[in-house]
């Protein structure tokens, strides 16, 4: 794992994943400064977890659960104003069906 | 509202010389003459409160006041990303009017505060120093705003930070450069660098930050600022704009361990917005600052000087969290060296960890809903040019990094791996606390850097928070306390800098608060006396 190289193809595929439309130079230097880290945060491969649990909260963490009521929410209008877009009180969006794959 | 940074042309009507933004406000009228007069940069919260809860002086004019010297200040310092004057006058007012009708305002009564702009602020911009929310009006509070405001407190502005929190200088922030008050030329520590430094220049009394890995306790350090991350859960996340949310706390920054005490105790409690917020309150929530808490002292206190976040300090810096152990042994704690050796991958774990964590809650910023929209064609072309457009580099770095930890493939290798050091780290936190109350060492390996030092080198950015990220991914609450200067490293090197503020951190097992501040403010009683911050409002 460490010492892992990444190449420009893997890094533009994670680019578009993470839907960032990023290319050319800016590509090529997160490419390199990845690959550092990577090393770098490969470091935990040295450490013996055979035995333990993953942790995802440092808290003890427990299902929350709640009446299902409604309660107070934001004014419609107040949140559409910031919206990019809105028509006949909804967000506004581009096309998403019929979409080119 | 304005925007200001380093270079912002003086405004109409803004103090020009030495005395006149004190003489304008003492003939402003708006104080009553029975005010209190000390420039109020010296003033402490507490004595704010208590002087507007007497009535010896008037919320308004304690806002005003600080407005005045914001106005004069922040041309030089570029702490704040906008000022809401209006509005902090009229909430003021209204503290003012509850006092006329004989009622308690709250315990922060008049007390003007400053926020780190990745808090939510009803109708008052929030952007996170990013431009992909630039203009971004929330149409709510955050919890622990909304808190402070029921407490009597006026939020006055809105302050720099790194882009999304992402960052150890606030460089990454999008809008302008933020100045150490101690040496305009380095930076004030990030991400919470604007908190930091506006309450270290005397432009307000206390802020709040947040911190994910360090990010309130390390410009604290490096500002000669107290900063307290608390116990994760212990302060509502809602309205606090997520970066790592398994790791993200808010905290006070404050110029004493009382003030950070009486924030912290308006902040904390229970919040059903935020499912992780602790439902059983401790004892001791909202009352920090009692002195059975602050006065204890330490004579029989239990403390762990932490080998891992001390020896590899720079010389000076490890000599002031030395004197610092053998001043609480002089009081009567217990001091012995210990080692976690587990301590040196949390580093490597978090940063895989919290680029995770950042690049799910990223996602959100799509153009769709709010803030930015670039571009036209499909919604994915529109997604990806709005991202590339409106995040920084350090935001796409992290973003790439998550993405890739979480991919098919790499999971297990880096995300899940991750996942499982962060358990052994845990255990071998909890096995240190059966020993020890408390754990003692620095909060930042280095003084305040030059600006530009460290900018293109992430990794080199990243080692400033190797002593405050294991706290995070333990979910335990730390605090730093300035404790004397030490010398910044020259130009070549050699030891000729200015003398910059050193933080010694104080570690506590969760929920330890108590021990803590108690340490803490033992550590204040012995700090040696240093010089006020090159950028005080006197100098202007």
């Amino acid at each position: 794992m460490t010492g892992e190289r990444i190449t420009i193809e893997q890094a533009a595929h994670v680019a578009r994943l993470a839907r960032l439309d990023v290319t050319g130079d800016e590509l090529a230097l997160y490419t390199m400064q990845l690959e550092a880290v990577l090393e770098y945060a490969g470091q935990v491969a040295a450490v013996d977890t055979s035995s333990v649990q993953p942790t995802a909260h440092a808290t003890p963490a427990e299902n929350v659960m709640r009446k299902d009521e409604p309660g107070e929410c934001l004014e419609r209008d107040d949140v559409l104003r910031e919206a990019p877009e809105s028509m006949d009180g909804m967000f506004l969006v581009p096309r998403i069906l019929g979409e080119a794959p | 509202m304005r925007s200001a940074g380093p270079g912002s042309p003086a405004r109409p009507g803004s103090p020009e010389g030495p005395d006149s933004s004190e003489g304008s406000d003492a003939s402003s009228g708006s104080t009553p003459s029975s005010g209190p007069t000390p420039p109020s940069g010296a003033m402490s919260i507490a004595a704010i409160a208590a002087a507007v809860r007497s009535g010896e002086a008037s919320a308004a004019g304690i806002v005003e006041q600080y407005l005045g010297v914001i106005e004069a200040m922040d041309a030089g310092v570029g702490a704040f990303l906008e000022v809401a004057g209006e509005a902090a006058i009229a909430a003021a007012r209204r503290v003012d009017a509850l006092m006329a009708s004989g009622e308690d305002p709250g315990p922060l009564a008049g007390v003007p505060l400053a926020v780190k702009d990745n808090m939510c602020t009803r109708g008052v911009a929030t952007t996170c120093a990013s431009r992909i929310l630039a203009g971004w009006r929330p149409p709510y509070d955050a919890t622990a705003v909304a808190r402070l405001a029921a407490a009597g407190a006026v939020t006055v502005g809105k302050t720099n930070m790194d882009e999304f929190a992402m960052g150890s200088s606030t460089e990454n922030s999008a809008v302008c450069v933020t100045h150490n008050p101690y040496d305009p030329s380095r930076v004030p520590g990030g991400s919470s660098g604007g908190s930091a430094a506006a309450v270290a220049a005397g432009m307000i009394p206390g802020a709040l930050g947040s911190d994910t890995g360090g990010s309130i306790r390390q410009p604290a350090a490096l500002c000669g600022v107290v900063g307290v991350k608390p116990t994760y859960g212990m302060v509502s996340r809602y309205g606090l704009v997520a970066f790592a949310s398994s790791l993200d706390q808010i905290g006070p920054l404050t110029r004493s361990v009382e003030d950070a005490a009486l924030l912290y105790s308006v902040i904390a409690g229970h919040d059903p917005a935020d499912s992780t917020s602790i439902r059983e309150e401790p004892e001791w929530t909202g009352r920090l600052a009692a002195p059975d808490i602050l006065e204890k002292g330490v004579v029989g206190t239990v403390v762990g000087l932490l080998r891992e976040i001390t020896d590899g300090a720079d010389p000076e810096v490890r000599s002031r969290v030395l004197e610092a152990a053998e001043g609480l042994s002089r009081l009567g704690a217990t001091v012995e060296e210990v080692s976690i050796p587990e301590l040196r991958f949390a580093l490597p774990a978090y940063y895989l960890i919290a680029p995770a964590e950042a690049s799910s809650n990223l996602a959100r910023y799509d153009g769709m809903r709010y803030g930015l929209r670039l571009g036209d064609g499909s919604a994915e072309s529109v997604m990806s040019t709005t991202r590339a457009a409106g995040f920084g580099a350090e935001v796409k770095r992290r973003i790439m990094l998550g993405t890739y930890a979480l991919s098919a493939g790499y999971y297990d290798a880096y995300y899940g791996k991750a996942q499982r050091v962060r358990t052994v780290l845990v255990s071998a936190f909890d096995a240190a606390y059966r020993r020890f109350d408390v754990l003692l060492g620095a909060a930042s390996p280095t003084v305040a850097f030059r600006i530009g030092e460290k900018v293109n080198d992430p990794l080199a950015m990243y080692m400033s928070d190797v002593c405050t990220i294991p706290t995070n991914l333990a979910g335990h609450p730390a605090m730093s306390v300035p404790f004397g200067t030490a010398p910044a490293p020259g130009g070549n090197g050699s030891a000729t800098g200015p003398a910059m503020p050193v933080g010694v951190q104080v570690l506590a097992p969760r929920l330890g608060e108590p021990a803590m501040f108690s340490v803490a403010a033992a550590l204040e009683r012995i700090a040696p006396v240093t010089e006020p911050p090159v950028l005080d409002r006197q100098e202007l």
